[in-house]
This record gives structure tokens, C-alpha cells and sequence, in this order.
């Protein structure tokens, strides 16, 4: 990946993925919503050694906006082999429970709003036969739990069509990465205590960009969650609807 | 990160503190909770409670970590306050540039070595971190923002230099870096018998030498009271022609648990030293290994184990009264069964610091550290703050959890003026405490 679009930029896992992707040299396209703190960003990639920094204030929720999002940043970097999804929005399982309206956001945000750029994108990578997608989707998306299901179904759904994404892309040499981070110490999880099952958002980005690299398809970051979530979605469903997850 | 934040020594103990990271200089400080109130906080590499707030609020910028610009032609750096230096070294010293003044660990930040007014082994040449500053940003909690600098708001830039947190929160700042021609450093070790020869070779090296420090025994007494090992060093000259020797590898040691609380008695103590004296080199050594020794293991604070240690560091003036009383607090910590582990001497120049509240005054500085054996231990530290007033030296807020309201009144003639540029809002274990405020 030489020439990244990121979207979700200031996120924690997209910063530390930047400075990653900084040193060692790439062009960034950054987008996101808070036009200060995308600014300190975009600063600290190009002062860490990045070729060449673009950064656009945007809110992804705006749909429209998609298409000449992604023409304008192939455009800026003169081509696009690679783009990062890291937006995304926790919710609030509690209000999503008593009103759609909620449920809608968090499906908005995580799901449509991600779907709505990879087709563009998708299509680019597919002509172009090269590139690499990498999303940010979570372990949650791997079994519904009364805790937090609608943000899980959200990152569910999206790891589906990352599956059929990459089924389709394949032939044409389009890499899809599919991210499941777990706990990770972020601005996102700041209300939640921490326990030893939290990453730093350094550690995820260090292992997203190993699975970029050694071609990984979906990787669990930190991979002990691979055989957590192998017995979580082993359990029976008898048994699992009884269990205070 | 998620842990509640402790000071290096782990002593004092406080508690009721609430961490309140900040990950974006433009975020509004919080409302201090009730009855408390708000301090920045960095890697809490502060040995006592100068970087502590029992009851309150820390401010933590372990998000605040972002470079903002870096000229590699004139070597002005600009960078959040929660950058460390470490950070700032990877990104400069392979194009050319090093810090001006860097204590001896890495893993300090930004914020916190303005808030210290850090020094290092080349203070008689370059004085402290502060004397390199350019400007920074303070935030006040009444939503005041100043970019603060010799020029603009010199007031607060010389009450916040060394201002121990209290004057508001530092976002960001700028730095002027020094050039250097590679990453490493020519250096010399020779032993000394005594204080007096201790005396002879800092006086002998300061004009050669940009760096020294001196290790001393702690236990020789008698004619050998102030026995040690002078260190002194250059960065490498462009054209070094001796072989390089290879960048050190990170060791990745960790100290992983709080040793039990015998570890450090006076037998491993004479150990130690006996084998440290003996050890002389000369020669290149890349500048990590050399600058931060002990970093290499990661949580070294706890092999004093889970009651921490004290360090007690103090500068005492460069005349008869001073090297009397280097002599006198070296007599009482061999004689008091108490052996410090790591003794270190360090001589300091007269450049001075724009921060009233600075540390460092010409003279020379003795850094003990004592594990924590409660109230021998505290005893012990109290008659040697004693010492150092009664010698018209001072101590240093961040080495310190014991100093006396009266010693701290003696030790820093600028604090009623500094009090004013406080900010209501904050403060400090440290600061309640050298008050006379609980
Ligand atoms: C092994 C070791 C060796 C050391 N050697 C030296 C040495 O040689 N010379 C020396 O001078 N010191 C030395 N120190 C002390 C250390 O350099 C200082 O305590 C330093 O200030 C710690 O920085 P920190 O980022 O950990 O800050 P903290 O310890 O967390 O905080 C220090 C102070 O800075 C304030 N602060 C932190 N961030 C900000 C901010 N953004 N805005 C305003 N105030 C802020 C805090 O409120 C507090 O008062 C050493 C410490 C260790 C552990």
C-alpha cells in the first residue's frame, strides 16, 4: 500500500496505522469529520516521513459524497492502491433497544456508510486489478450478544459482505482484509474498565499492517481472540440464550 | 494505562485520583470534580508526588502525541506535550539532530520536562530543557489559551517553565534541537578515590567534556568517602575513524514483578558497587545505552518492591559549605544501614533558566535512592533536606516526597509571585503538601 485513502482518520487505529503507513514512506488521503484534529493528524503523518499528505473534513454519513470522495483522492495522489475503513460508532445498545432511531445510526455508520464506499472503490481496485481493502470490523460481528448486539450486528453484517467482497475480487488480484479487533484502549472505550483483554491501539495497527503484508484475508487482533471466538460461536444456542453475555 | 497512576517511587501512596486523558489540544479541560481539581500528568517518571493529585483529576496526555512539524534544515521541532522524548529521538537523530537537555530516561514527555525544567549530564554548557524552548501553548481552565514565548506572555513562559503543572495545561510546543554528526558518543570512564578527586576531575573536564556525572559509592566511608567513577563524554566527531560499534538491540527486560522486600540489602549493595568500581572503559557507544542505562529494563522501580523507594536529590552551592554538606549527607547515608543503590554526582553550571521555579543552580548535585522502610527511611530523608538548607542548596520537586513547607519557602524565593500564575483550578499532592496545606 503506497498510496492509502483513510477514512476515519483520527480514529485511534487509523492514527496508529498512519504513522505506520508514514514512515515508511506511503501517500494518505485523510478524511475526517473534526477539521482540527484531522489536521494534527495529517501534520504528524507528514512530519513521520509520509511522501505526501491529503487531508478532506468530511462526514461520512453523507452518502452522496462518496463517489467524488474516492475520484478525488485518486486524482490527489495521482492513483489509489490501498484504503483503510476505520470510521465506525459504538452506539448505545440501551437507547438503540427503546427507539430505531438509534439502531439506524449505528447501522448507518458501520454498515451502509462502509458499503456505500467499497463500491466505488471496489470497482476501481477491480479495473485497476490491484489494491488492497482493509475494514475495520470487529469480534463482536461474530455472535450477537444482548450486551451490545445491534453494534455487533452492524460490524456482522459488514464482515459478510467483506466475505463475498473478497470472493468476487479475488481473480482480478484485489485483496480484502477483514479486521476483528477485540477490546482496545481507545477514546471509543474510555467509559470502559480496562482489563487484561485490551489492546493498544498501536498493537492493532502493528497487526492489521502484518496481515496487509503477508496477505492475510481475516485476522483477529490480538490473535488470542481467534480461539475465544471460536468457542463463543461454538456454543449451542440452547445453552448461549441463557448466558448473561 | 488503565491502571490508576503512580509516581516512579511509589511513594507516596494517594488515592481517589481519576485520569482524564486528553487526546486533542483543541478539547476544553474538564470541570475538576467536586472538591478536587485537575494536573497534568505525563509518564509519571516523577519519583514523589509532584506529579500526583489525591482526590482529584489527572490530566494524562499519552493521546496528546503528535508531531506537528519538524524543520530538518534548521532543527525547530513542533510537537504535542505528550510526545516523549523518546519519540523525538527516533524521528531527528538519523537526520542529524539531537536534544538540547535530556534527563537520564527516555520516557519522559514533553510536558512533563518543561513542567520539570529537566537537565541533564551537559548543564554547565547548555543549562536546562527550558533554555531550548522556542513557545508553547498553555490552556487555562477558565478557557484562556495563550501561545506563550520569550516575547509574547513572558510571564507565563517563565512561571510554567519548572511551574510543576500548576500554571495550566501545555498542548503543544516548540523546541530548538542540536545538531549532532551520528548517533554516538565518545566517552571515558575513570575512577576517583574520594570527594576531593571527585572535585579535581570535574574541574579538569568541564572544558574538554560537554558531558559528566559521576557514580558513587555509597558505602565507602572514612578516606574513601566519595569513591566513584567519573563519567565523561562527547558526541562523536563527523569523521570517527574507530570502528562503529553496532546499535544496541532492545532488550525487552522487564523487571516483571515487585521483588520481595529483601532484594536490596547491604550485602547486594556492597556487591554491586564493589563490581561497579571496578568496571573502567573508554571508547564509542552508541547514545541510548549511554544517555539512558537503565531504560534498557523496563520497570527497574520494582526490584525496591511494592513499598517503593525515596529519592532524595538536592544542589548545594559550589564553596566550602557545599562540598561540606556533599561530605555530610554522603557520612550519614553510609553510616545509616540504609544503603543507596544508585548515588549519582553531577556538577551544574551558572546558565540560567527563564522558569522561576527551576531547579538547577550552580553547584553540585548528589541523587541517593533509598528503599522505602517507613519512618527510618522518612528520618533519614527529612535530616538530609535539612542539610542541604542549612547549606544554602535546594531540592528537587521532582525527586522529592519529603521536603519541609519551611525548605521549600527557602529553596525557591520566586514561589509568592510564581502562586499567582497558579491556576485555581489546579494542583498537586506535592503542592498541597510544600504549602502546608494537608
Ligand atoms: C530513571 C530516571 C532518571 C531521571 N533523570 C533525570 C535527570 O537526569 N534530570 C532531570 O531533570 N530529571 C530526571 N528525572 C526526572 C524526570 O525527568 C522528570 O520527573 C520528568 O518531568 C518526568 O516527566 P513525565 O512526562 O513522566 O511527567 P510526570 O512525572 O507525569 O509529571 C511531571 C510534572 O509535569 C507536569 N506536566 C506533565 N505534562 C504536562 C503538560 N502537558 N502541561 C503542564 N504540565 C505538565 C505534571 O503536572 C508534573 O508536575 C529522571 C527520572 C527517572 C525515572
Amino acid at each position: 500500500m503506497k498510496k492509502v485513502l483513510v477514512l476515519g482518520a483520527t480514529s485511534a487505529i487509523a492514527q496508529a496505522t498512519v504513522r505506520l503507513l508514514a514512515a515508511r514512506g506511503a501517500s494518505l488521503y485523510l478524511v475526517a469529520r473534526h477539521a482540527e484534529r484531522l489536521e494534527a493528524v495529517a501534520q504528524d503523518a507528514r512530519t513521520r516521513g509520509a511522501a505526501r499528505v491529503e487531508a478532506e473534513t468530511l462526514d461520512l454519513d453523507d452518502f452522496a459524497q462518496h463517489e467524488p470522495l474516492v475520484e478525488r483522492a485518486t486524482a490527489a495522489l495521482g492513483g489509489l492502491d490501498g484504503a483503510l475503513l476505520a470510521h465506525g460508532v459504538l452506539g448505545d445498545q440501551e437507547r438503540a433497544q427503546r427507539s430505531y432511531g438509534e439502531t439506524e445510526k449505528v447501522l448507518r455508520t458501520n454498515f451502509l456508510s462502509a458499503v456505500s464506499l467499497l463500491t466505488p472503490l471496489a470497482n476501481r481496485f477491480e479495473a485497476q486489478r490491484a489494491g488492497t481493502l482493509v475494514v475495520i470490523s470487529s469480534v463482536a460481528g461474530d455472535r450477537g450478544r444482548q450486551s451490545n448486539y445491534v453494534y455487533g450486528a452492524s460490524k456482522g453484517a459488514l464482515s459478510v459482505f467483506l466475505q463475498g467482497l473478497r470472493n468476487r475480487l479475488a481473480p482480478a488480484g484485489v485483496a480484502v482484509v477483514t479486521v476483528k479487533p477485540g477490546f482496545v484502549d481507545t477514546p471509543m472505550t474510555a467509559a470502559v474498565k480496562k482489563n487484561a483483554l485490551f489492546a493498544s491501539p498501536e498493537a492493532v495497527a502493528r497487526g492489521l499492517l502484518r496481515a496487509v503484508d503477508t496477505h492475510q484475508d481475516e485476522v483477529y487482533l490480538p490473535d488470542f481472540w481467534r480461539p475465544i471466538m471460536f468457542l463463543i460461536r461454538s456454543i449451542p444456542e440452547r445453552v448461549f440464550k441463557r448466558l448473561k453475555l | 494505562m488503565a491502571m490508576e497512576p503512580k509516581s516512579w517511587g511509589r511513594y507516596p501512596r494517594v488515592s481517589g485520583q481519576k485520569a482524564h486523558p486528553v487526546t486533542w489540544t483543541s478539547e476544553p479541560l474538564p470541570v475538576p470534580p467536586e472538591g478536587g481539581s485537575l494536573l497534568p500528568h505525563g509518564l509519571g517518571r516523577s519519583y514523589g508526588d509532584s506529579c500526583l493529585n489525591a482526590g482529584g483529576s489527572l490530566l494524562t496526555t499519552e493521546r496528546l502525541d503528535h508531531f506537528l512539524g519538524f524543520d530538518p534544515a534548521t532543527g525547530v521541532l513542533r510537537c504535542e506535550s505528550g510526545v516523549t522524548l523518546d519519540g523525538i529521538l527516533r524521528l531527528v537523530t538519523n537526520q542529524g539532530w539531537f536534544l538540547p537537555a535530556t534527563p537520564g530516561t527516555k520516557f519522559v514527555t514533553v510536558g512533563g520536562a518543561i513542567a520539570n525544567d529537566v537537565h541533564g549530564k551537559n548543564h554547565v554548557r547548555v543549562g536546562t530543557f527550558g533554555r531550548h524552548l522556542r513557545r508553547f501553548e498553555l490552556v487555562r481552565s477558565d478557557g484562556s489559551r495563550r501561545v506563550c514565548s520569550p516575547e509574547e506572555n513572558r510571564d507565563w513562559f517563565e512561571a510554567t517553565i519548572g511551574g510543576l503543572g500548576l500554571t495550566g495545561l501545555i498542548t503543544w510546543a516548540e523546541l530548538q534541537l542540536r545538531r549532532v554528526s551520528n548517533p554516538y558518543m565518545h566517552q571515558e570512564t575513570i575512577a576517583f578515590s574520594n570527594l576531593e578527586g571527585f572535585l579535581k576531575l570535574t574541574r579538569e573536564s568541564t572544558r574538554d567534556f560537554e558531558y559528566t556525572v559521576a557514580w558513587v559509592d555509597s558505602l565507602a566511608r572514612g578516606r574513601h568517602l566519595g569513591r566513584g567513577l567519573f563519567h565523561r563524554a562527547n558526541h562523536a566527531p563527523p569523521q570517527f575513524t574507530a570502528r562503529q560499534p553496532s546499535p544496541p538491540r532492545l532488550s525487552g527486560l522487564a523487571v516483571p514483578f515487585d521483588f520481595p522486600g529483601l532484594a536490596l540489602n547491604r550485602v547486594s549493595v556492597t556487591a554491586f558497587n564493589a563490581l561497579h568500581y571496578r568496571m573502567r572503559n573508554q571508547g564509542l557507544m552508541h547514545y541510548e545505552p549511554y544517555f539512558f542505562p537503565l531504560d534498557s529494563v523496563h520497570h527497574w522501580n520494582r526490584i525496591y518492591g511494592s513499598q517503593g523507594f525515596v529519592q532524595f536529590q538536592c544542589v548545594v552551592p559550589p564553596n566550602d559549605a557545599g562540598v561540606a554538606a556533599l561530605k555530610e549527607i554522603l557520612d550519614r547515608s553510609a553510616h545509616s544501614g540504609m544503603p543507596s543503590f544508585l548515588t549519582v554526582l553531577k556538577t551544574y553550571g551558572d546558565v540560567p533558566s527563564p522558569g522561576w521555579m527551576s531547579f538547577p543552580k550552580a553547584g553540585y548535585s548528589l541523587a541517593l535512592d533509598f528503599a522505602n522502610r517507613g519512618e527510618r527511611t522518612y528520618q533519614l530523608v527529612d535530616e538530609l533536606d535539612r542539610l542541604t538548607r542549612e547549606a544554602g542548596g535546594r531540592v528537587y520537586p521532582a525527586k522529592d516526597s519529603r521536603m519541609s513547607p519551611e525548605s521549600f519557602a527557602a529553596y525557591y524565593p520566586e514561589r509568592e509571585r510564581f502562586a499567582q500564575y497558579v491556576d485555581p483550578a489546579f494542583s498537586s499532592s506535592f503542592w498541597r503538601r510544600v504549602r502546608g496545606a494537608g
